[in-house]
């Protein structure tokens, strides 16, 4: 059976999941991007050992800002949106206050992840 | 307006099968790196990282323990951060977050791929990366 959907691409676009879809998406979206950096580092970091010159080209990537915010952004949500489904999902108990435990994982994830950002922006400027 | 009180099931009632273990093991791996997570950002404060490192080095040292980790930093001497127990912590971490990361691309890869044959493919490719690089990756933290 193949895949069907029915709807169109703008009426998705347009669906209102509202706080628990944007997570939901955005989990998924950190977890990609995790697991494609995560193997392009491990093969990279191994022909590097192996005298295949790509440090440069590596390196560059790794220290451009952008890179680093997006990287972040990807491992400090997942992590703690993570700890929000690993928490409801072991204690159904708690999915009544979701919404409520969202907001909280909005406020610890937005105040870590500035920090984070501001470090990586005032190294780049040092770098200067 | 009033929520419906959540249907529970006991896992002794709802019987345990494939995906259910591995619904399980997704849950329990996120808590065994929060677990190596919390190892690694301990001992690099332990190991004087408040001084010596930023706060983006220490995340980038706790995600993975590798002695790497820590090469361009402020720390003097690297050697206690490549002894045989912070390697231990990081092979524990790289198998726990690379076994729960193959299955969670897999299960998003679910969501796009409907045939049986697309899904025995994505299965098959994903377990050949895993082998490939699981090896790859233990050769690295051991040989840093």
């Amino acid at each position: 059976m193949g895949l069907k959907r029915d709807v169109s691409l703008m009426t998705a676009l347009r669906y209102k999941g509202q706080g628990p879809f944007l997570t939901y998406i955005l989990h998924r979206i950190g977890g990609m991007g995790m697991a494609i950096f995560i193997t392009i580092h491990i093969l990279a970091t191994f022909v590097e050992g192996r005298g295949w010159k790509i440090g440069d080209v590596i390196g560059d990537i790794y220290i451009s800002p952008v890179f680093q915010i997006f990287v972040i952004f990807c491992v400090l949500f997942h992590a703690i949106n993570g700890m929000r489904i690993t928490i409801l999902d072991l204690f159904p108990g708690l999915i009544l206050h979701h919404r409520r435990a969202i907001m909280i994982e909005w406020i610890i994830f937005i105040v870590l992840y500035s920090f984070a950002v501001v470090t990586i922006i005032t190294t780049a400027i040092g770098r200067l | 307006m009033t929520q419906a009180k959540p249907r529970t099931l006991p896992l002794s009632k709802r019987g345990m099968s494939f995906e259910t273990f591995m619904w399980a093991f997704t849950r329990l791996t996120a808590l065994g790196m929060y677990f190596f997570l919390l190892v690694g950002v301990v001992g690099a404060l332990v190991m004087g990282a408040l001084n010596q490192m930023s706060f983006i080095e220490v995340l980038r040292w706790a995600l993975i323990t590798n002695p790497g980790h820590v090469q361009y930093t402020n720390v003097p001497d690297i050697a206690p951060w490549a002894s045989t127990f912070w390697r231990l912590v990081a092979s524990g971490m790289f198998l726990t977050a690379s076994s729960h990361g193959m299955h969670g691309v897999i299960v998003v890869l679910d969501d796009y791929f409907a045939t049986v044959s697309q899904r025995q493919w994505i299965r098959i490719l994903n377990l050949l990366g895993y082998i490939i690089v699981a090896p790859i990756g233990l050769y690295i933290i051991w040989t840093a």
